[in-house]
């Protein structure tokens, strides 16, 4: 019963919020987003108190029901194990020793990693975050796939329920993370179970200390038990000893598939009382332990003084290159144009874990991973391109799903006054000014009229840019045809400043006739 | 109640709603019979009223729709849904004009009416905030999309000077016939953008416009052979600058207008010079007008053309 209760209450919850990632149409209201919110590493980030506790007490009265109910990874890997189990007959787990050491070491790593500002290691284990980038990257692409095949038949009997979704690639680096992730967490599941929560997980270490702790716990009745070690065989966390009825806590994802497997029933979900206590669990988990091994830090630093060597060699050659091979007339963008919201790249960098919702979610498919655009702890985290279009002035959906605060809800009035980037024009490369014929495709674009049009020779008029009331959207950018090199194009900015709005009036006219 | 009574019931509203649509198609037959005596114009120009009530007077002037919608056709009405604005910033066709025109599709016989346009906001934002899609529908014509190259056709224009094919919007290639709906605006490029410039709407590549001489390709656009029926110009709310997409309210002049032509120069030249009053804006600057001329898409002399004016 119990473990029927998990099962329906996680298949719904993932479901939910991988087609919260996923639906591009709006099905789901905004309000879902409380699904990203209620996860723990960006309730933490997000300091969302009433959360953080809510999951504290959750987890000191029934344990790890987080790991096992709301979070998607652990949910993914259950889906993954129980997909094993349908290929390989006889499928059983085996009862092993805690990996505290490691569990500790990268958790530690974590923090310090994060306090001294470098999210990256946090995102990259944060379960939700990897869930998140997993759906962006890997499963969106193929839902998309999926909407335009069903398009493709409906449109063909003239029925328009559907329209088509371009699919677009949105960085190589965070899809290979992304895969490494499926692939690699599957495999473990698809091995051991839930091995990722009890080794890398920083999660999982975190709620599986308070666990140890909780009142509802998983418990031998010794008076029927008999040792025969079936429920061993089916606990995906290994953490439940028969042989010796011992069960490790910290492990345990209170998945009840225990207590479902036992025949006569000798294990129970029951309150651990005070006296009780001491017996069923006599010596903590951490005493399986062995000493830690001795690390050999001078290779580690060297193998990673190597990698980001590597990076940046490769980083300065391909500098290097362009300068020598292209014109002049080419400008790239010098500083990463943040999304709206992000106030500024160290707010950015220390909030943001990655998840890559705001990318899923943007409308306008104008948001993408960095690669190496705001440094290496700044891999992942959502910056503007302009490729298949441009920032809408009055959108505001990034900040409004952002779970962790990385990206500051804003009200479209704040919105208008944020300024993201600021536009540069190169006359050179304008098409009024080489080929003197109209264009005006930027200043059409331009939400803000940071890009005018003004007289120019004869009845021609050339753009004229005002950067300080620009919003940096890349209407401009986007729109420009001028070719090889456009002629305009936004200059992100470290800082997002407050740009004023100006109260225009309006000139009363009145119109007698036709005028001709 | 047992099955055969339900049987009977469900046979009997069938049959009624069979006569019901019976009627209905009956009365339009008569009805097209009656007003084909209607005098016709070359030009319709009506001021003071409400979008739908200017339109319906045009076009009763213009002998009705039925002389330009034929019964069984599939129309296609192509407004302006350029922008993510609300119709109050008068960046868009007027929902309630682009709603009438299609009840009068209908009425004139259409098998179906579609519309569409290519934005250059977000697509899903600007037909929903535009209040077009959903006016549409309710009028009852299928609202299909146009963000990607896959609906579009290409087609030669042979007459096109810088602009020899283009990639159309299957819903203009398909249909049997279609109706113009622009709204009359400042544009920064073209200085002005009404039934001509509409044309942007309807083509895929429009960076190729502006990077081959805008307002002649412009002019050659209109020179696809698929010609629309009618030209109705929305000048209710006129968009006076910072145009196409408007900055703040102030931009926007209430100024009642509407002009409907099958004489797609004509019904420019007429709308620029209704601009003309509330900002100066001299024709020679709104180049493509002439250079449509010189294609021989028709002409900027309106003391030739019987003009009908109607101020309400």
């Amino acid at each position: 019963m119990l473990k029927k209760i998990r099962v329906i209450v996680s298949l719904v919850l993932v479901s939910l919020i991988t087609l919260y990632f996923l639906d591009f149409r709006g099905f789901l209201p905004q309000r879902f987003s409380f699904l990203a919110e209620i996860q723990f590493i960006p309730a933490v980030l997000a300091l969302n108190v009433g959360i953080i506790v809510a999951l504290v007490m959750l987890t000191l009265i029934f344990g790890r029901i987080y790991c096992s109910s709301v979070c998607p990874m652990g949910i993914y890997q259950d889906v993954v194990a129980g997909l094993s189990k349908k290929f390989t007959k006889k499928k059983r787990y085996t009862y092993s020793k805690a990996k505290t050491v490691l569990r500790w070491s990268v958790l530690a790593a974590v923090v310090i990693t994060f306090l001294f500002g470098f999210t990256f290691l946090l995102g990259l284990l944060d379960p939700y975050g990897a869930y998140g980038r997993m759906v962006t990257h890997l499963f969106r692409p193929a839902y998309l796939a999926g909407n335009n095949v069903l398009e493709a038949i409906f449109t063909s009997f003239g029925n328009y329920t559907f329209y088509k979704v371009a699919i677009y690639g949105l960085g190589l680096f965070s899809t290979i993370i992304a895969l490494i992730t499926l692939a690699g967490i599957g495999l473990l599941a698809w091995r051991n179970g839930r091995t990722y929560c009890n080794t890398l997980c920083p999660v999982g270490t975190v709620l599986g200390f308070l666990s140890r702790f909780s009142f509802f716990k998983i418990q031998f009745k010794d008076d029927k038990c008999n040792s025969c070690g079936l429920c061993t065989m089916k606990c995906k966390a290994s953490c439940l000893d028969a042989k010796n009825k011992k069960i490790d806590y910290s492990r345990c994802v209170t998945c009840f598939n225990c207590i479902e497997s036992c025949n006569r029933d000798a294990i129970k979900y029951a309150p651990v009382l005070p006296r009780r206590k001491r017996i069923v669990n006599p010596m903590p988990a951490y005493s399986y332990d062995k000493p830690a091994k001795s690390v050999d830090s001078s290779k580690r630093r060297f193998l990673s003084a190597t990698v980001l060597t590597a990076i940046a060699a490769g980083n300065l050659i391909a500098q290097e290159t362009a300068g020598k091979l292209l014109p002049k007339k080419e400008l790239k963008r010098q500083t990463p144009i943040a999304p709206p919201g992000a106030i500024d790249f160290d707010h950015l960098r220390e909030k943001c874990i990655s998840c890559h919702l705001c990318v899923s979610k943007c409308p306008s498919h104008v948001i993408k991973p960095a690669f190496l655009e705001y440094g290496l702890g700044g891999m992942m985290q959502p910056l503007l391109y302009f490729d298949h279009g441009f920032c809408n002035y009055d959108c505001t959906i990034c900040g409004d799903v952002c779970p962790t605060g990385a990206l500051k809800p804003l009200t479209v009035e704040e919105k208008h006054q944020t300024q993201m980037g600021q536009v540069h024009f190169i006359l050179e490369n304008c098409i009024v000014y080489y080929d003197e014929t109209s264009c005006g495709a930027c200043s059409e674009h331009c939400p803000t009229q940071a890009v005018s049009m003004v007289p120019y020779k004869g009845a021609l008029t050339i753009p004229h840019i005002e950067p300080s009331i620009c919003v940096g959207c890349g209407g401009c950018e986007s729109i420009c045809p001028a070719i090889p090199y456009k002629a305009i194009y936004v200059e992100g900015l470290e800082t997002q400043n407050r740009i004023e709005i100006k109260e225009e009036k309006a000139e009363e006219i009145e119109i007698e006739g036709f005028g001709f | 109640m047992d099955r055969r009574n339900f049987l009977k019931a469900i046979a009997l509203s069938g049959a009624t709603l069979t006569t019901i649509k019976d009627a209905e198609a009956m009365s339009i037959l008569t009805q097209s019979f009656q007003t084909t005596q209607a005098a016709k114009y070359d030009l319709v120009a009506v001021m003071g009223g409400e979008p739908e009530v200017m339109f319906r007077k045009a076009i009763t002037e213009m002998g009705g729709m039925k002389n330009f919608i034929n019964k069984g056709d599939k129309v296609c009405v192509k407004p302006n849904i350029g922008w993510d604005q609300p119709p109050e910033m008068g960046a868009d066709t007027n929902p309630k004009l682009v709603a009438e025109i299609i009840k009068q599709c209908f009425d004139a016989g259409a098998r179906e009416v579609v519309v569409f346009d290519h934005p250059c906001d977000e697509w899903r934002r600007c037909y929903t905030n535009s209040g077009i899609e959903a006016a549409a529908k309710a009028a009852g014509a299928k609202v299909v999309p146009a963000h990607q190259e896959s609906y579009y056709k290409e087609v030669s224009v042979p007459k096109g000077k810088n602009l020899k094919s283009a990639k159309i919007h299957e819903a203009i290639v398909d249909s049997d016939k279609w109706i113009n709906v622009p709204c009359l605006k400042n544009h920064g490029g073209a200085q002005l953008t009404i039934s001509m410039k509409n044309y942007m709407g309807i083509v895929w590549d429009r960076g190729y416009f502006h990077a081959h001489d805008l307002q002649q390709c412009i002019a050659d656009i209109c020179a696809y052979e698929k010609r629309p029926v009618l030209n109705v110009v929305d000048a209710y709310r006129i968009m006076k600058t910072n145009g196409p997409r408007g900055k703040s309210p102030s931009d926007v002049v209430l100024a009642k207008g509407l002009f409907i032509s099958q004489d797609i120069v004509a019904v420019d030249t007429a709308a620029a010079n209704f601009f003309n009053q509330v900002r100066e804006m001299p024709i020679e600057k709104v180049k493509h007008i002439a250079n449509a001329q010189a294609l021989g898409l028709g002409t900027m002399n309106l003391d030739s053309l019987k003009i009908k004016r109607i101020k309400i």
